[in-house]
């Protein structure tokens, strides 16, 4: 265990150093000086200023040397200050962060919820009416887009019966657990919708392969109920596709939430990131794209220890 | 191959028939063709005996035994006939009416003991859970029987053992787990399909003896499905020799290896080495392989590896019938022993036929292996 530890350990180093470096790479390939979008549209182009400003910021350095500065000051958290809002990127990570990862975690919850009964109730009527029904059901919750579906929910839980906020983002610490969840609620349903989806199929083709072992035969000839075969037998070596599949999910919507953040105005990371990138904020995007390539790596470390717990034969390797 | 009950109850009494199967068919509808897996099988097994079902790979023996549990499960399957098992039919019973007889009154202890282990589940879970939904026992009894069960099946530090998962253990000690697994809520018919194929050759005859002692221990009856004549011999108490799906002969054990009557019971028998033969003696094997059991051959099924086999075989199948002894049954136009099998013999030898010929060597050598 502490060997596949190190191990993970030393790819995430490896990791972090890619995706730094690609990400630093990108934005200064972004089109447009830094500076203009810093000084805006209207200031008169004083090139005594603007030389002034570049200097400041060490843009004059070549790409490597800019690089391993903020390489090292990343190393002992200091991620740098917006260029444009003068916060601490630090600071606008754990601001924002909490509420973008409430959302992905909230979502997957929401999405097992449903998947695991779809799917093992697919693979159990396997090619009857129910198993037809609900791929029918996964196939139009897989083709509409979250954003239809957040609209969707919108119209109904706000507008037409009043019940949910329509927008915006209630904090747990200062307005209450039941307040925040109200305002998390139906962006997570629109997050989950797709990903119930996808889990409900990979749960259902690999219980189908489950079914057809031994040991199932097996444990029907103790006289053992269908639904204890299928949840205390079936369900755990049946989990393994899956549970890749939300570890990289999880990844994906801490970076990637940014049409439903945009459309329930929810001051999460995805939010910010665009932000950043529409005024060139350099530092902004690289900050939040290191962070969320560390959650990454460590939520899928978390995944591959996970396996060893659902199966024991993977303990040994 | 008829319809009426064929009994061997006049050996050992009516009143203590625990199994009485009658014209089972089991038939797989696979696309267009329907495979006859198991295709009019009658059988009774009585209380505290054990029955021997013997046959080649594909002769149907596995899925009979299913067919009698009633545990396959794939939609495509078709069983009929009738299976009574203390009064009770069980062909088209409920599945709640099954479920209190599996694992309670009848279980099974299934060929791989690799694959019919969950991997994922501790040994002691596998040992008891079954226990506790049947009869409802607690958790610490459960885990007290389990220790008792172990113990039984002679596994050594059983407290041990029962926080293992599967793949912590050896072959046999899966398959004494899977006994013990069977032998939980105390069933009064065990199925041992092919239990120790899987294992090793020394494992092998500790978990026959294992299962022949429990048999006697417990006063249960058993199936016991196996390919080898061999372990039946000295394990049993009737034996059905099965052959693409039904049932070709049919004695007790001491009368079919003292009076065998169909030729392929004679080929089984040839096919077990022997330790009295000299070195290096070929070992005798069918000729051919079983038939497709989609496209059955008109007569019968065995016809083609048959050294007796004549014009009448590949025409007409032959039904299973009584010899002197009313508990001896065979199939078989030319049977073994007889004069017309010795003439038949004698035409296939002259016509070359391989099987034929190695047949009459054999004869001559062993003296007709009967």
């Amino acid at each position: 265990m502490l060997k596949v530890v190190v191990a993970r350990l030393v790819r995430l180093v490896g990791t972090l150093f890619a995706v730094t470096f690609l990400t630093f790479g990108m934005t200064a390939l972004l089109p447009g000086d830094p500076v203009n979008a810093i000084l805006g549209v209207e200031t008169v182009r004083d090139p005594a200023v603007i030389a002034e400003i570049r200097a400041d910021l060490g843009l004059d350095n070549p790409f490597i040397v800019r690089y391993f500065s903020w390489l090292g000051d990343a190393f002992t958290g200091d991620l740098g200050k917006s260029w444009i809002t003068d916060q601490q990127v630090m600071e606008t990570i754990t601001q924002r962060l909490p509420v973008t990862a409430e959302l992905a975690f909230l979502s997957i919850i929401l999405a097992l919820i449903f998947a695991i009964p779809i799917g093992v109730l697919g693979a159990y009527k396997q090619g009857k009416w129910q198993d037809n029904a609900s791929s029918a059901g996964v196939q139009v919750a897989l083709s509409v887009p979250n954003f239809i579906v957040g609209i969707f929910l919108i119209w109904l839980f706000a507008v037409k019966l009043g019940w949910l906020p329509a927008s915006n983002w209630s904090r747990p610490s200062t307005d209450g657990i039941w307040a925040n969840l109200k305002t998390a609620i139906m962006p997570a349903s629109a997050l989950a919708m797709t990903q119930m989806a996808i889990f409900s199929r990979l749960i259902r083709s690999d219980m189908v392969s489950t079914l057809q072992e031994n040991y199932i035969l097996a444990a029907r000839s103790k006289g053992l109920s269908d639904r204890f075969i299928l949840f205390r037998h079936a369900l755990r070596p049946s989990s393994l596709s899956v549970m890749t599949i939300v570890g990289i999910n999880f990844g994906a919507l801490l970076g990637g939430t940014v049409i439903i953040e945009t459309l329930f105005a929810i001051p999460g990371v995805g939010f910010r990131l665009i932000n950043a990138i529409s005024q060139r904020d350099i530092i902004v995007i690289q900050g939040i794209t290191v962070f969320i390539a560390t959650v990454y790596v460590v939520i899928n470390t978390i995944v591959d220890l996970l396996y060893a717990v659902v199966d024991p034969r993977i303990r040994r390797r | 191959m008829g319809v009426e009950v064929l009994s061997t109850d006049a050996m050992s009494g009516a009143s203590d028939a625990l199994l009485t199967v009658t014209d089972l068919r089991t038939h797989f509808h696979v696309g267009e063709h329907v495979v006859k897996a198991v295709d009019g099988v009658s059988l009774t097994v009585h209380k505290g005996k054990t029955l021997g079902i013997v046959g080649e790979s594909g002769s149907g023996k596995t899925v009979l035994s299913r067919s009698i549990m009633g545990i396959n499960t794939a939609p495509n399957i078709e069983t009929s006939g009738s299976v009574t098992y203390n009064g009770t039919e069980l062909v088209g019973s409920s599945r709640s009416t099954m479920r209190k007889l599996w694992g309670a009154e009848m279980s099974m202890v299934f060929q791989d003991p690799m694959t019919s282990l969950n991997p994922v589940v501790k040994v002691g879970r596998q040992v008891t859970e079954h226990l506790r939904s049947h009869q409802g026992v607690s958790k610490s009894e459960a885990r007290q029987a389990a220790i008792e069960l172990l113990k039984w099946v002679r596994i050594p530090e059983p407290e041990k053992r029962l926080e293992n998962y599967p793949h912590q253990m050896s072959g046999g000690m899966r398959q004494r787990v899977c006994i013990a697994i069977a032998l939980a809520c105390g069933p009064k018919l065990l199925f041992a399909d092919e239990p120790t194929t899987a294992l090793d050759v020394t494992v092998q005859h500790q978990i026959l003896n294992l299962l022949s002692q429990q048999q006697r221990e417990r006063d249960m009856a058993m199936v016991l499905v196996t390919h080898d004549l061999g372990v039946v011999a000295t394990r049993t108490d009737e034996i059905a020799v099965m052959y693409a799906g039904r049932v070709v002969e049919q004695a007790s054990t001491s009368t079919l290896f003292d009076d065998m009557r169909h030729p392929y019971t004679q080929s089984l028998f040839w096919s077990i080495p022997k330790t009295s033969e000299p070195k290096h003696t070929r070992l005798s094997a069918i000729v051919g392989r079983p038939p497709n059991l989609a496209a059955l051959p008109p007569g019968c099924s065995f016809a083609a590896r048959c050294p007796y086999a004549q014009d009448v075989c590949r025409e007409q199948a032959p039904e299973l019938q009584p010899t002197e002894d009313p508990s001896h049954l065979f199939a078989c136009h030319l049977p073994v022993g007889s004069d017309e099998g010795r003439r038949a013999l004698e035409v296939n030898v002259q016509l070359g036929l391989p099987q034929a010929k190695s047949a009459a060597l054999r004869a001559t050598v062993a003296g007709g292996g009967r």
